[in-house]
């Protein structure tokens, strides 16, 4: 059974990173014993892992109670000028590496921003973008637009019949919130939740520059310290399970909060206009919203590219290391994009024959490799690939295998509520019919999820061409991607450069979710 | 005879010729020197390729480059390939690694005459060999404050609306750095120094880049970085904006070392790129490339790095003591900022 096949895949390749780390800490004179019992008398730890878990759930609740009113505001308006730009703009902060987006927050609201240049203009004072509120902030950008579009996907999964049918049965928007709406929100926000989740209480880059100081630290943070800097094996292999073990726990809470799957209905899924479009009460709340949305990611943006615009052009376009570093991303993204769409795939469409509870759970599993460091990853596949490692096509299916298990977390949300909706809709037909494998996917499955897979390819893509610190480890010069390029540049002075080279890397992010979307073509129901 | 019989006896033979001829260009080729450094130090701007460019002038070999984040990660990948590592020579230690490096057993005495350095403290290690050296200090825009404070008190005590940017001391070389400086001028007192310090800071990142670039955006005044800082902007972007901040109790210096590694293949080269790296054809190279101070008293240095201010004392703790404490050390900082 594939979706078994996937699974084990993904625990032989979890269990390869965390492993050899805890092994090599065995090896070390201090034993787990040891180590266990200077975790669980370390006052600061409880700290930073209260500080870790409270920062996330804020963040989350900030980012996916935002998301709402975004994704349904999207949903109603399917035609205005610009909402496909708005669409891949919104998966714009996902590709950038965190400081960047960071750098983009303060041309924003820092103390030289262009808010503070608006308040001081009026007589007032900008409140410090350090703490806390900096955290969230920064969290809210990063995370609310992916929210907002993974919800999206959810919203369209509703078939234009139900939108006929409500418009036949004279649905106000109240109803239409109460009865299709709200349903499928609450269906596909717990999981989407948890993602957020997991990527704000592994944010380490952001927490620790607009923290303020150590006392806003996550367990990423101690984990890294373990790791480079004490080179304390145990300690960081432990940290590691306590990091995963609670983000566990917090999986399987949200599973239990995911209500059943309900086929919203068993009709063609032709498209149909909500009932709730037309009202002048939604016109402006939609167009406010979309506004506001817009203007919450897209100023920062506008900062990114009016920093590059300022930079040395020509030098950085110039220089043959960007078009390398370009290269070995494309390259990475090709190699990263299919291995992630055939899990993800394998882990949702695999298991038909088994009961819906083991099918979420399958899926469910796919949100490990959120929950593991990808530090303690690298460095468990470093040890057992060791002997391999200098050679370059070593280093370069590492990191691919490495981002393939990071993004499909994400490609799993965009997928999920679609296959669910698909097969709700589609079983027990193919199953009369004897449509099954290949055939099945191809007719059946495929024009239903062309969508889904166009958002999941985009957003692996994205994340491949962002940064993943885990992968320095491997350290191979002539395989550096674009990200290494970045900071190579911050880390000698060299802001400007850094500058034109984030901007380059916006507009190569734009260029492949355009081509995504035109690979995958237009819906053909539409 | 049969078929597969004769294929089965020929086996060896092929695979013997088939080695020859992966080995046979091998032998042609020159012999290869693996470096293992920090990314800044092989980037094409870095003192890596002029280094690798002079070498290769006379060794009759090849210099390759592996570079990995920092100091600190390219310990962490030595240790993890233990004896097998691949590396011959590994550039970019600083003094505060070198005891657990040497811990690890895994890197040989140099062997090189050392009688030509001129280190602003007494250096003497048979395994590390110092490479350029720098003094961390804090550098502030002469255009957002006027008045600089002249020693660590008068920062420590100074107006808190004044702000300064840290780096953590467990992700990053400078934020050891102030670590170590605080406790060599406070000492037992060094927690109370942090303690008023902190409503200074105005935040801890995990970089020292992180930290210049928020700085360089005007989000405070200050910012801990290096003595050499001023001569970047001066001699790159020909502007005295910013300055490095002299005080009066000294300041903490950092030596990059470099070594070769024990039961290397290419141990003679090792020793002698070693030796290159201390002549004052390779330090000349090091100021303008990796923004720090050759060890030689006879290297060139550009005329902006003669006009850098010169800390009046150096205040080193010995390495053994650094690596005892840190952990400590770190631990108290944090309890001294993080409540």
């Amino acid at each position: 059974m594939p979706a078994l096949a996937c699974a084990l895949i993904l625990l032989a390749a979890l269990g390869a990173g965390i492993g050899p780390v805890l092994a090599l800490g065995m090896g070390s004179e201090r034993g787990v014993g040891a180590s266990l019992s200077a975790l669980w008398g370390d006052a600061y730890l409880r700290q930073v892992i209260l500080f870790t878990l409270g920062q996330a759930a804020l963040s989350t609740l900030l980012a996916v109670v935002g998301a709402v009113p975004v994704a349904r505001a999207l949903a109603r308006r399917q035609a205005f000028l610009g909402r496909g730009l708005l669409l891949h703009l919104l998966a714009v902060p996902l590709l950038l590496p965190a400081l960047v987006g960071v750098l983009a927050l303060v041309t924003l609201y820092g103390q030289k921003g262009w808010i503070a240049g608006i308040v001081r203009a009026l007589g007032g004072e900008m409140p410090p973008l350090y703490g806390l509120g900096g955290i969230l902030l920064a969290h809210t950008f990063f995370n609310l637009p992916l929210a907002a579009r993974l919800l999206l996907r959810a919203l369209e999964t509703v078939p234009g019949e139900s939108w006929r049918l409500s418009a036949q049965l004279g649905f106000s928007p109240g109803h239409v919130w109460r009865f299709i709406d709200r349903p499928v929100i609450l269906r596909a926000l717990p999981a989407i939740a948890a993602l957020v989740f997991l990527l704000c209480a592994g944010s380490f880059t952001i927490v620790l520059a607009l923290g303020g100081g150590p006392g806003a630290t996550t367990l990423e943070v101690a984990l890294y310290e373990a790791l480079r800097l004490d080179f304390d094996p145990t300690r960081a292999a432990l940290l590691a399970l306590l990091q995963t073990g609670l983000c566990l726990t917090i999986g399987a809470l949200v599973l239990r909060f995911t209500p059943p799957t309900v086929p919203l209905s068993l009709g063609p899924g032709r498209w149909a206009t909500r009932p709730d479009v037309a009202l002048l009460r939604t016109r402006l709340t939609d167009g406010a919203t979309i506004l506001l949305a817009a203007l919450f990611v897209g100023l920062p943006i506008v900062g990114i590219i009016v920093a590059g615009l300022r930079g040395p052009m020509a030098r950085v376009l110039l220089d043959p290391d960007l078009w390398v570093a370009l290269a070995n991303s494309l390259k990475l993204i090709g190699f990263t994009t299919p291995l992630t769409l055939l899990l993800a795939g394998g882990l949702l469409l695999g298991a038909r024959r088994l009961p819906e509870r083991a099918r979420q759970r399958l899926a469910g599993l796919g949100i490990l490799p959120l929950a593991l460091p990808p530090i303690v990853i690298g460095t468990g596949w470093f040890i057992l690939f060791r002997p391999l490692v200098l050679a370059p096509w070593v280093a370069i299916a590492l990191t691919a295998a490495l981002t393939a298990l990071m993004a499909l977390p994400y490609a799993l949300r965009a997928l999920a509520p679609a296959v669910i909706e698909a097969a709700a809709r589609h079983d027990r037909l193919c199953r009369a019919l004897g449509v099954t494998g290949w055939q099945r996917f191809r007719l059946i499955d495929f024009p239903s999820l062309r969508r889904p897979l166009a958002t999941a390819t985009a957003l692996t893509a994205a994340l491949s061409l962002g940064d993943l610190g885990a992968v320095a480890l491997f350290g191979a010069t002539e395989t550096a991607a674009l990200p290494a390029l970045l900071f190579s540049r911050m880390g000698s002075y060299r802001f400007d450069e850094a500058a034109v080279i984030a901007l380059f890397f916006l507009l190569v992010g734009l260029g492949l979710f355009w081509g995504i979307e035109k690979g995958f073509g237009y819906d053909r129901r539409a | 005879m049969t078929k597969s019989n004769l294929s089965f006896r020929l086996f060896p033979v092929l695979l013997g010729l088939a080695l020859i001829g992966t080995a046979l260009p091998a032998v042609a080729q020159k012999p290869e020197l693996t470096v293992y450094t920090y990314s800044g130090f092989a980037a094409k701007w870095g003192p890596g390729p002029a280094l690798k460019a002079g070498f290769e002038e006379t060794c009759g070999c090849t210099l390759s480059y592996v570079a990995v984040d920092d100091g600190v990660a390219l310990l962490t990948r030595v240790r993890l390939e233990g004896a097998s590592t691949k590396a011959d020579v590994v550039v970019g230690l600083d003094q505060n690694l070198t005891v657990e490096a040497a811990a690890t057993g895994l890197f040989a005495p140099h062997g090189v005459e050392t009688k030509s350095l001129a280190l602003p403290v007494a250096w003497s290690d048979a395994t590390f060999l110092p490479f350029d050296h720098g003094a961390f200090a804090v550098i502030y825009d002469t255009k957002a404050l006027p008045q600089p404070p002249k020693s660590l008190k008068e920062l420590v005590e100074g107006d808190p609306k004044q702000k300064i940017i840290l780096q953590d001391p467990r992700t990053s070389t400078p934020g050891l750095g102030m670590l170590l400086w605080v406790k060599a001028v406070y000492g037992d007192q060094a927690p109370a120094a942090w303690a008023k310090l902190r409503g200074r800071i105005l935040t801890t990142t995990k970089s020292w880049g992180d930290a210049y670039s928020l700085f360089t955006k005007g989000e405070a005044p200050m910012v801990l970085s290096y003595t050499t800082s001023p001569a970047y902007h001066l001699i790159e972007e020909k502007s005295d904006r910013y300055a490095a901040a002299l005080f009066s109790e000294g300041h903490y210096p950092q030596i990059e070392v470099a070594a070769a590694v024990n039961g290397s293949k290419q141990a003679e080269l090792a020793q002698r790129f070693l030796a290159f790296l201390i002549t004052d054809k390779a330090q000349s190279i090091i100021p303008t490339t990796n923004w720090m101070f050759p060890v030689t008293a006879t290297a060139m240095q550009p005329e902006e790095f003669k006009t850098l201010p010169k800390p009046s004392k150096m205040l080193l703790l010995p390495g053994d003591q650094v690596a005892q404490n840190r952990k400590a050390w770190t631990d108290e900082w944090l309890k001294a900022l993080a409540q």
